[in-house]
């Protein structure tokens, strides 16, 4: 539908290059990225240890006796929320949320994209045009309207958070795919495949989907970052991840009321929210410029 | 035949036990004329149509726009007429005959009459109208057909003549009177409500104290002073302006500022605090009850909760000091479904205190010594999922597992309304305040069985006939004379109920209006338990010449 | 182009329809009941069946869906259930303060983006040039909700700079449109910084410096004009992403827009308003979209419609 941003320029024919990783490591960028990432999900991973309380425990001189959230002190390092719990081991676990949620979510939507993306963009015809319209009315739809209206729908759990998250997010993936894909299936060496009779499914997977391994990571590692903003935005509503699992994005929704007495509360799990988008930003960038060169500095 | 022939002097002395009152609301002598006052708010103004709306923020903007047979004293939950001068009672409690005041005319300056009172019930009963108030009017004969649609009009509604109006119950129905005060039997002019047609509530005309002057959809309505209004000397005010779209925490800071006067959604808890330590902004802060109970439903047909041990263990699990103190000790525990500011509290009835090991013990009687697990549905805006989050660990500590479900508070309905929907609903945000002050009005659609359906909102779905019997009974004391004894009724079927223990009540919510220092009037009208947040027909500002 | 265009406008129309046939079934599935939100606590059983038939909601889904498509071809969105009047009153009323919410955005989003771009372009590899790809990448990442609520915590209520909420003046507008704007920004820096680089290293612009004209001179008068051409066309697609953000940030400021009207409407059910509301902001993408499919090979003829 647009011809103007769509990352559609010349597949890359080669291969994911040895060494990429060595390459990232290079770049400050990514290595900054990089870092936060090992230090979230090490965060995650290591959040029982790392903390003497429990995400859900309300302690009793965890509240001011009217009721008052804690300001950050020596037991409750970055002071307590609305019900007397320990921030700091909230923001923790909620990092198992917001990992979850970036993988599981992002990834049903790289597979959902990934599909029909290169189903669309191999075979043409009428099931290419059926699926790019209803990836074009997709792109249409006000992305959040739909999340919040399918999260209504259902009972939400962190599956179906994960799930609404995709259904919603597969769209840009699709029309990379597809782009790439259908530049791909003129080439000569598809062209050949098909005239010494190569099945459709065998032409798809191993000839055409090993040329779009790059571009399948890159868009998977940017994609957790939207991911990310996503599920915390919906918590952020109230319609996302259920209390009292802790997400960075309920733990704002649950204590903005107080945000101005007690603006720790919104700054430590928004600045966590922040980082991690961020870090998967910058080495999903640098992914794309080691991996992809083509694209340098495209949206 | 004997009736009960009450004048308006007669019946306030009657309501009030004394022997002398004034005739009807009179204008506060000491009041100041003139000017005008803010009010702020977030939520829209939905609709101003008597007849639909039915959000706390527009309940009381609509009985300044329009009145209706009876009204409350400002600031009681005393009954007194409004448009009607005087009333009278069949001795058996089915007749209701109004006589009505001369000389009251609509905003557009015809004269109102009996006609246009049974216009106006006729219409909320009228099917078309899908009025959520027409169910109020069930005890009127000739109901069931008009609310078909069978029938033009409740039939057992009579123009005597154009001054006097009959009405025809199929039962004895104590409650008759608070049905005349609510918003929806207040009168409207039948020109005006056919010409605008559903746009009706988008520009109201009624016989209110304030005429609409100005609505800007989404961000302000003005209503100005009917200078027509048949109370002489009542309202007080100009105009007063509503600014809709104004988050409470902006509305406290413009009222400090001295931008506005009365923040309409109360003060917002992260400032309560900083309010209520400050002995300048503290004296302006008035505190009040509220018809209100905030409880835990358990569904007596989802397995454990059929069992009223189990019930019980749960009330004696809640620790209401804490949940209270969640929300900055802006309620009172409760122990029963009534709130104290309602006729027929059990002043004496104590309740479940609270006590974790004998709930423990409760549990392990009932055969649940290893817990259970469960569902606890909330609506999810603040602070709901906060105090259902307390309650999960009040719960935990006894063995029950219970996971919350937060969803929309459509949802939530959806679910209660369902016969095995929700083991456990928390009220908060949805219910429940009463529509009138009567005991009765906390029992039918929430306790009985009349509410225990498919789409009810007695979401326990608790069904006691017993007590249906007894509430019926209750309501057929239709003698004011004999109010003491109703009460008391009510009073033995609510304690009953908790033996039952459907419920966990768990607070009542108080009020804590913040006024600006120029707002005056006595601070009953600021807690007014009718109008909320203010009574606007009678506070009045001290700084108009 | 004739042919082009009727043929967009066509496909952007059978997309609308596609967009209202999926809300429609998703609402139409929702587990609440709109009509017990009209029929409010105090209904009888009877009222609520009374009601639902006068609204057809007791009908099958596909003439509930054609009766709405019909309506809606006929311009005719419908009445809102809670508020009883027409949507398309209500909307209308509250599109004004969303529009110019949007064009705040564009606004900020044009002059940091473009600015931040453009310095990054001629100081290219510097540490300058790393620090604003940097917090362009910040911006693209941060949550518009804590964006909105740090700005409004430092800037409304330590600095008193600006109001804390509300609507009116151009003070109300600075912070909300500045917090929409923050992530669309980083995206514009980027563009704009690729953009830069690209025409500065074209022929034109060294034949210009060589014939000795200031730097500054070349930069404004001929560099930036080819420059910004390319991403003048983004503005159209940045509607949607706009559209996107606006339930969020008018709740967080409190701006009486369609994202405030179609947050309420969520609450309570209210599927005439929540089906409009959509139906206005898929129509705002569609159009944007279409406006930069048009302007592109207008700006650049390397870019042929399709």
């Amino acid at each position: 539908m647009t011809n103007v941003i769509t990352p559609d320029a010349q597949p890359v024919a080669t291969r994911p290059r040895k060494g990429a990783l060595g390459k990232l490591v290079r770049r400050p960028l990514a290595l900054i990225g990089m870092i936060i990432i090992v230090i979230v999900v090490a965060g995650a991973a290591l959040a029982p240890y790392l903390t003497n309380f429990r995400p859900d425990e309300q302690i009793f001189d965890g509240l001011t006796l009217s009721g008052e959230p804690l300001p950050p002190n020596a037991t409750f390092w970055l002071g307590t929320d609305l019900l007397g719990r320990d921030l700091l081991t909230r923001i923790l676990y909620g990092a198992r949320t917001s990992l979850f949620i970036g993988i599981i979510a992002n990834g049903i939507a790289l597979i959902i994209g990934t599909l029909i993306g290169v189903v669309a963009g191999y075979y043409r015809g009428w099931i290419g045009s059926v699926l790019m319209r209803f990836t074009d009315l997709m792109m249409a739809f006000p992305a959040l309207l739909l999340a919040i209206c399918l999260a209504a729908v259902f009972q939400p759990s962190l599956w179906i958070v994960a799930l609404v998250i995709a259904l919603v997010n597969w769209v840009q993936t699709a029309r990379v795919m597809y782009t790439q894909t259908s530049s791909l299936a003129e080439r000569e060496f598809i062209d050949a495949e098909r005239t010494i009779g190569a099945s459709g499914a065998r032409i798809l997977f191993l000839h055409i989907l090993p040329h779009l391994v790059p571009t399948i990571i890159v868009w998977g590692t940017l994609g957790i970052s939207t991911t990310v903003l996503l599920e915390a935005t919906l918590s952020y509503l109230g319609i996302g991840v259920q209390p009292p699992t802790p997400s960075w994005g309920n733990i704002i929704f649950e204590n903005q009321t107080y945000f101005q007495a007690a603006p720790w509360l919104v700054f430590f799990p928004g600045v966590a929210i922040l980082a991690l988008a961020l870090a998967f930003n910058l080495v999903g960038d640098a992914l794309r410029d080691i991996l992809d060169p083509t694209q340098r500095g495209r949206a | 035949m004997k009736t009960y022939l009450v004048s308006t002097v007669a019946a306030a002395a009657l309501a009030l036990g004394l022997s002398a009152a004034s005739a009807q609301v009179t204008p506060n002598p000491d009041a100041k004329n003139g000017g005008s006052i803010i009010i702020t708010y977030k939520d829209d103004v939905a609709t101003l149509d008597p007849a639909i709306g039915y959000d706390w923020q527009n309940w009381s903007m609509i009985k300044s726009l329009f009145d209706g047979l009876m009204d409350y004293k400002p600031g009681t939950t005393e009954l007194v007429p409004d448009l009607a001068e005087s009333y009278e009672i069949s001795e058996d409690g089915q007749t209701f005959t109004f006589k009505l005041r001369q000389g009251v005319k609509f905003h557009n300056g015809r004269e109102m009459t009996a006609e246009d009172v049974k216009y106006s019930i006729d219409r909320v009963v009228n099917p078309e109208t899908q009025s959520p108030g027409q169910g109020f009017f069930a005890s009127i004969k000739g109901y069931d057909e008009a609310a078909e649609g069978k029938a033009d009009g409740v039939s057992g509604i009579t123009v005597v003549d154009p001054l006097t109006i009959k009405f025809e119950l199929t039962r004895p129905d104590a409650t008759f009177l608070h049905v005349m005060a609510i918003n929806f039997s207040h009168v409207v002019p039948k020109e005006e409500v056919e010409k605008y047609g559903a746009d009706f509530g988008k520009n109201p005309v009624g016989t209110g104290a304030f005429k609409l002057g100005e609505w800007t959809l989404g961000q302000r309505v003005v209503f100005q002073k009917n200078e027509d209004y048949w109370n002489k000397g009542l309202p007080h005010l100009d105009t007063i302006t509503f600014e809709i779209g104004q988050e409470p925490i902006v509305a406290l800071l413009r009222l400090q500022k001295g931008e506005i006067d009365i923040p309409g959604d109360g003060i917002p808890p992260a400032k309560f605090q900083e309010v209520m330590n400050d002995p300048e902004q503290k004296a302006r802060v008035v505190e009040g009850g509220q018809l209100h109970t905030g409880y835990v439903t358990m569904n007596v047909n989802i397995p454990p909760f059929d069992n009223v041990k189990v019930r019980q263990a749960v009330n004696m699990a809640i620790n209401k000091e804490r949940i209270v103190q969640l929300i900055n000790n802006r309620a009172v525990p409760a122990n029963q479904p009534l709130p104290p500011s309602m006729p027929g509290y059990a002043t004496d009835y104590k309740g479940y205190a609270y006590d974790a090991d004998k709930a423990k013990a409760l549990l392990a009687e009932a055969g649940f010594a290893d817990g259970f697990e469960t569902d606890l549905y909330v609506m999810n805006t603040d602070p709901n999922p906060r105090i259902a989050q307390g309650i999960q660990q009040d719960l935990a500590a006894i063995g029950i597992k219970a996971n919350i479900q937060a969803l929309a508070q459509a949802n939530v309905i959806a679910a209660g309304g369902e016969k095995e929907g929700a083991p456990m609903i928390w009220s908060g945000g949805m219910a429940w305040i009463a529509d009138f002050p009567d005991p009765s009005n906390f029992y039918g659609p929430i306790l009985g069985c009349g509410g225990a359906v498919p789409g009810g909102w007695n979401w326990s779905w608790y069904c006691n006939e017993e007590l249906d019997r007894k509430a019926a009974e209750a309501d057929s004391i239709v003698d004011p004379a004999k109010a003491e004894e109703r009460n008391k009724a009510w009073s033995d079927i609510y304690v009953k109920i908790m033996e039952d223990a459907p419920w966990a009540p768990v607070f009542n919510e108080q009020r804590f209006t913040l006024k600006s220092a120029r707002m005056g009037g006595g601070d009953n009208l600021y807690v007014d338990p009718v109008h909320i947040p203010v009574n606007y027909d009678h506070v009045y500002v001290n700084d108009v010449q | 182009m004739i042919s082009y265009l009727s043929r967009r406008i066509i496909q952007s129309a059978l997309i609308l329809i596609g967009i209202s046939l999926i809300t429609f079934a998703l609402l139409y599935l929702l587990p609440a009941d709109p009509v017990r939100q009209i029929a409010g606590r105090s209904a009888t059983p009877a009222t609520v069946e009374s009601i639902r038939r006068q609204l057809g909601l007791d009908q099958p889904f596909l003439v509930q869906y054609g009766r709405y498509l019909w309506n809606l071809l006929h311009g005719d969105l419908g009445r809102s259930y809670i508020q009883r009047s027409e949507v398309s009153q209500l909307i209308a009323a509250r599109l004004p303060a969303t529009l110019l919410l949007m064009l705040g955005a564009i606004v900020f989003e044009l002059l940091i983006g473009l600015t931040m771009g453009l310095v990054a372009a001629v100081r290219r590899g510097t540490r300058t040039d790393q620090s604003l790809m940097v917090v362009s990448f910040i911006g693209v990442s941060a949550p518009q909700f804590v964006v909105g609520l740090l700005l409004l915590y430092v800037f409304a209520v330590r600095l008193s700079w600006f109001p804390i909420g509300g609507y009116g003046t151009f003070s109300h507008l600075v912070l909300p449109s500045l917090t929409v704007a923050v992530m669309s920004s980083g995206w514009y820096a980027r563009m704009m910084r690729s953009s830069m680089i690209d025409v500065l290293r074209q022929d034109y612009i060294r034949t210009a410096r060589a014939k000795g004209l200031a730097r500054a001179t070349v930069l404004i008068r001929h560099a930036l004009p080819n420059a910004i051409l390319p991403i003048i066309a983004m503005i159209g697609i940045d509607i949607g992403i706009l559209m996107g953000g606006i339930v969020v940030v008018e709740s967080v400021f409190g701006w009486p827009g369609i994202g405030q009207l179609v947050w309420q409407a969520i609450q309570r059910v209210d599927i005439p308003i929540i089906m409009g509301v959509t139906l206005v902001s898929a129509f705002a993408i569609v159009l944007g979209n279409l406006l930069a499919d048009i302007i592109a090979p207008l700006i650049d003829p390397r870019i042929k419609l399709r």
